[in-house]
């Protein structure tokens, strides 16, 4: 008996660690895209095209010299950087993506989160009717909106870096009221009755009651508004005045399309740079990222 | 205390709704109109009927298959999409719930894709494809199929890690003792798949295949980024479609409308069938 559990154990092991040695080779290959991306960055475009996945203008098979004097021609030091930074005014769209996605977030929880918690106390045909329409607003894809939600965005003028985050706002409502309402169905009204007897407005009752038990769910809706309107391409292309305003995904999409023959070294060395803060920001927030994208999985 | 909140009103609610009415229900309710209109910009309207409906499938008498092309690319996409990232985020998702070391680390790797948005994605692919395929004189663009493949290798390296999330948080869900009750039983390793884990995880499965489903359908920054629709329109999932008919020929923005009406209907469909099957099974719990 103990003899077999021995054997089992071992077993199991053995079979644990051939995982690991076939999972470490699959996650290398998985995010091998990424380091191929960075080397590339680093060396002249024509080179880029002929051998993504070498480092070296000249193959191995030449001999180790011949490699390393390969290396020597195909690097570019920070130039591909330099380029990118110049053609995509780089600084200035990282700033207008920083700009909205933070703005946008903040007011999309304040507001709905506010809205959330009204429409779920006050019951009448108001609030049923806004929370029906909130649901609704999540099947609509955005093809159906996006002439004439651009169109009155022009026409209010909501076609800066402001102004958009109202049309994010008004957008992104629907999910974040839903899930907002989704919590505070579930938070015990006590609480906040005593709040309220012992003096507290509304307002008050609120912002020092409510709101913080609501942080679970404001994490959630962050990390999701947030991974949705930085990588968003179609709507800010379409309401922000592109000639003085671009997001970062615009910038890259315009090196594509405005400098007649694509410049490869620029796009790799463009990639790096918006690749590094989402990398950076997942390092540090997995956690609450992770959690954010199960929940939202789970009650979107 | 209904009564004090009542009157705050204007506070709470009145600064979603604006937006909302602005960002959602004006331009949602003007869009179903104008599609009905033959229209450059939202003021210089002329009402024409149901005939952006008819141009989506015909033109000057003629049998326009575009659309119809568009829709059938995107159903199949979807499809392929759908089967390979459940199956596949499923099986890393099984392995990963063993207890193997470096299990957080592999989680890590495996998420981080999805972090990255559309276009930036496409073109950390659009490197990687033309420069291999260059060998071949080919593009990812040379045919429809090339770019078929290309999107899905793309999606799939976007979204398998996320699915594992949800399928991991599932396993992790499934009380130890049912799989240890089906061992005693003499259950082998497919038997407890088949009857234990898999019935189990049928909510999991529910919410990963239509996550996976509606992804695949309104798909349109990869689309955009990777292919642009070449070779010829060939590539155009719905939602690239409809931005081209609306932005890509002038005079055309009504037939583009009246296109993104039936698109809104499908992914209505779509999401109801969801809610309809989420809910009967949660009954059923």
């Amino acid at each position: 008996m103990a003899g077999k559990q021995e054997v089992s154990t071992v077993r199991r092991a053995k079979h644990s660690g051939l995982l690991t040695a076939l999972f470490t080779v699959i996650s290398l290959i998985w995010i091998a895209p990424l380091f191929l991306v960075l080397m590339n960055s680093f060396k002249k475009k024509a080179f880029i095209f002929r051998n993504p996945f070498s480092i070296s203008a000249n193959p191995l098979s030449d001999g180790w010299d011949a490699f390393v004097e390969g290396v020597e021609r195909a690097f570019h030091g920070v130039t591909n950087y330099v380029n990118a930074i110049e053609m995509t005014d780089f600084f200035e769209a990282f700033g207008t993506s920083l700009f909205i996605t933070v703005a946008s977030v903040i007011v999309i929880i304040v507001c709905t989160s506010m809205c959330a918690w009204y429409i779920t106390r006050v019951h009448n045909k108001v609030t049923k009717g806004i929370y029906m329409l909130c649901l609704f607003s999540m099947i609509v894809p955005f093809q159906m909106v996006m002439f004439t939600l651009s169109k009155f965005a022009n026409m209010l003028k909501l076609s800066n870096p402001v102004g958009i985050v109202i049309v994010y706002l008004g957008f992104g409502a629907g999910l974040a009221v839903f899930m907002f309402t989704g919590f505070v169905k579930g938070i015990a009204v006590e609480i906040e009755e005593a709040a309220m007897i012992d003096g507290c407005n509304p307002l008050q009752t609120f912002f020092w009651v409510v709101f913080p038990i609501l942080k679970p769910t404001t994490v959630t809706v962050a990390i999701l508004q947030a991974m949705w309107i930085w990588n968003d391409y179609l709507l800010p292309s379409l309401v922000l005045n592109i000639n003085k305003y671009k997001t970062l995904p615009i910038a890259i999409q315009f090196l594509k399309q405005s400098h007649g023959q694509l410049d490869w070294g620029a796009m790799m060395a463009v990639l790096v740079l918006a690749i590094i803060p989402i990398v950076a920001f997942y390092m540090v927030c997995q956690k609450y990222i992770i959690e954010g994208v199960l929940a939202g999985a789970v009650k979107g | 205390m209904e009564k004090a909140i009542k009157k705050y009103f204007p506070i709470f609610v009145l600064p979603t709704m604006i937006a909302f009415t602005i960002g959602f229900i004006v331009p949602f309710l003007y869009g179903i109109f104008l599609s009905f209109c033959k229209f450059t910009t939202v003021v210089d309207w002329e009402w024409v009927g149901l005939s952006n409906y008819l141009k989506i499938f015909f033109v000057n008498g003629e049998l326009d298959t575009t659309f119809i092309h568009s829709l059938w690319y995107t159903a199949l996409f979807t499809i392929v999409s759908v089967v390979i990232i459940n199956v596949v985020s499923f099986i890393i998702a099984m392995a990963l719930t063993k207890g193997i070391r470096g299990t957080n680390i592999f989680r890590t790797v495996f998420f981080m894709p999805n972090l990255i948005g559309g276009i930036v994605l496409s073109y950390i692919w659009l490197m990687l494809f033309n420069s291999v395929l260059s060998h071949f004189s080919k593009t990812i663009v040379s045919s429809e199929w090339y770019a078929f493949w290309g999107l899905i290798i793309v999606v799939c390296w976007q979204q398998i890690g996320y699915m594992m999330i949800i399928y991991v948080a599932g396993i992790q869900n499934i009380p130890g003792e049912l799989i240890e009750a089906a061992k005693i039983d003499g259950a082998n390793a497919f038997q407890i798949l088949k009857n234990v884990t898999l019935p189990m995880l049928m909510p999991t499965i529910t919410v990963c295949t239509f996550l996976t489903l509606t992804n695949g359908f309104k798909l349109f920054d990869q689309n955009m980024a990777l292919t642009g629709g070449n070779p010829g329109k060939m590539s155009q999932l719905l939602a690239l479609n409809i931005y081209d008919t609306m932005y890509g020929t002038t005079g055309w923005q009504g037939v583009g409308q009246a296109k993104a009406v039936i698109f809104f209907i499908l992914v209505a469909i779509i999401s109801l069938a969801q809610n309809k099957l989420t809910t009967s099974k949660e009954v059923q719990d």
